[in-house]
């Protein structure tokens, strides 16, 4: 008999792993029936988790680690099993701003300085900026690019929480300037002629951690076979996303309605690593724009969450216990999935930023390469403090 | 005296937001005022400044109240979701009646618990309108399609109503399938012959 599992969603391109873990049949494999329930937000996802409505989520990367730290309201330990994808997001800007960009001098190519400071210069301040949640990527990409340009939160920068398939609305409507989004939402927005993609997120960042598996700490100790059953299936998943063989497939699965919903083409296209910037349809392609396997992209790696916790930290003046890195579970990856041939990094922290290309490094298996990772401005996180 | 708490409901459809203010207005003396339009919630939500916040959780737009949340520092005031786990039983009941509710910090827990009483009532009742509604909408149509049905039999085969009627339901009994089901088959079959 078939185990069943409750685990919530967002409708997002990057849900692919536990769309595919389910239909591909690397759940069944392991004796679960996962059962995918879309939810319409994420605090409901999260109130879902936390009231143990669902057994496990598609959860936004930062939630756990603010949940950890108080932030946000629910008094609850989530944890991060694996990372689900990696990157993934745009940045747009309404068509006059863009326009009053390239009266700058902002250069087409995705050059985060250049563009960012190009922006800074055409915008009214307070630039006001939608993401999809208060604790997300999305935020904390935004607050690193123009923070280190020298913006000032609030004085000169708002941020607004908008629901992103409203973001294009929220945009026509004078209620933002620029937005920072997941994708097919992006180029939805440009497509409907409202914005204008000026970067990709990882311009930003690399090697962003996007979306995580979460589920509540108690979880894992009360039903450990069951965690470890769950992640093998999404690791398994994911390594199939891997594939850019499997991209076609993946789409027509991910478009149906119990999904998202959209149609497979502009789904295929994110998972090609392509998006649209302009009203006119002009599409772009950014290398590893959003990742699934490579570069051990599933890995919950402590330094990611430490990074998120000491943004957190200083942008709201809220204290990161040395648990909020803990959160994220490289003890768990290491023990369920280094038995089914999981090449495991040698370490559980990195320095986040340091590779310019694609680097090996010491792993069970000697066949990992991690990278590239670099912040746009060439900063280093080392996840050691007092360093 | 204690002042008299502000609510707002965030709720699009018309008919539905009015019966949960109904409802509020009958548990208590409340200040009740309803947003319909969620462009700029935080901005709109900011001016009336509620005590309370009633939100449908299927609403998307519910992720733009966690902001306040965040925005809100010790010289402010505050709002925070309500999730006093002191009281786990009630919240449990919000969410299945599919509502969020987000409360000023460091109201009392005794002055929110009648009105999310209230509301939590309404919202189950006006779901179970809503669903009720939904399945008189369907079985009206089936009806309409088995109607059809009929008809042509009748047409085709010159046979009564009656007739008519029980053909049609050996045929679903035969395939184990709804009555329902096999008039549409019918009905879109004999637009192909046409």
């Amino acid at each position: 008999m078939s185990d069943r599992l409750n685990i919530g969603f967002m409708p997002l391109v990057d849900c692919a792993p536990l769309a595919i873990a389910r239909e591909i049949g690397f759940a069944e494999e392991e004796g679960l029936d996962l059962a995918l329930q879309r939810q319409p937000s994420w605090s409901a996802l999260r109130d879902m988790l936390a009231f143990e409505r669902i057994d496990a989520a598609h959860m936004l990367a930062p939630v756990p680690v603010a949940m950890s730290m108080g932030l946000g309201g629910l008094p609850m330990a989530i944890d991060a099993l694996m990372v689900l994808s990696v990157n993934g997001t745009v940045i747009g800007v309404s068509r006059d701003l863009a326009a009053r960009m390239r009266d700058r001098g902002a250069p087409s190519d995705f050059m985060a300085a250049a563009v960012g400071r190009a922006l800074i210069e055409a915008a009214t301040p307070p630039l006001k900026v939608g993401v999809p949640f208060p604790f997300s990527m999305h935020a904390e990409l935004l607050y690193y690019w123009l923070g280190a340009l020298g913006v000032q939160a609030p004085q000169q920068l708002v941020v607004r929480t908008v629901p992103p398939p409203l973001m294009a609305d929220a945009m026509a409507a004078g209620e933002i300037d620029a937005f920072c989004v997941g994708e097919p939402w992006g180029s939805v927005a440009a497509e409907r002629g409202v914005a204008e993609v000026v970067l990709p997120g990882c311009a930003i960042w690399g090697f962003a951690p996007e979306k995580v598996l979460a589920v509540r700490r108690c979880f894992t100790t009360e039903a450990p076979d069951r965690t470890a059953r769950l992640m093998r299936a999404v690791w398994r998943a994911g390594r199939w996303l891997g594939d850019p063989e499997h991209n076609l497939a993946a789409s027509e699965i991910l478009a149906r309605k119990g999904y998202l919903d959209v149609s497979a083409e502009i789904i295929e296209r994110t998972l090609n690593c392509r998006f649209v910037v302009s009203p006119l349809g002009e599409e772009r392609r950014a290398p590893r724009f959003i990742e699934f396997f490579g570069g051990a992209a599933q890995f919950p790696w402590r330094s990611q969450a430490a990074w998120i916790a000491g943004r957190l930290s200083k942008r709201l003046g809220v204290e990161a216990s040395p648990e909020a890195r803990l959160t994220f579970r490289a003890d768990l990856f290491r023990a369920n999935l280094g038995p089914i041939g999981a090449d495991l990094p040698g370490a559980s922290e990195k320095l986040e930023g340091a590779l310019d290309t694609s680097m090996p490094v010491a792993s069970s298996h000697g066949r990992l390469f991690l990278g590239p990772d670099r912040f746009f401005d060439s900063e280093i996180f080392d996840p050691v403090p007092g360093k | 005296m204690q002042q008299r708490l502000r609510i707002t409901v965030v709720e699009r459809d018309r008919d539905r937001a009015l019966q949960v203010v109904d409802a509020l207005k009958e548990a208590g003396d409340y200040e009740v005022s309803v947003l319909g339009d969620v462009t700029g919630l935080a901005r709109k939500l900011a001016a009336l400044d509620p005590d309370v916040v009633l939100i449908d959780i299927a609403n998307p737009s519910r992720d733009t109240l966690e902001e306040m949340a965040l925005a809100s520092s010790p010289m402010e005031r505050a709002v925070a979701m309500f999730v006093d786990r002191s009281d786990d039983a009630l919240t449990t009941a919000a969410i299945e009646a599919g509502i969020s509710a987000y409360v000023v910090d460091g109201l009392r827990p005794e002055r929110i618990k009648p009105v999310l009483d209230a509301a939590i009532a309404r919202f189950k009742m006006v779901s179970r309108m809503r669903r009720e509604l939904e399945e008189t909408k369907a079985a009206l149509a089936e009806r309409k399609m088995v109607d059809r049905a009929k008809g042509l039999l009748m047409a085709a085969k010159g046979i009564s109503e009656g007739e008519a009627y029980t053909l049609l339901r050996r045929a679903a009994m035969d395939q184990g399938k709804k009555i329902g089901e096999v008039a549409a088959a019918l009905v879109t079959a004999s637009e192909l012959l046409k």
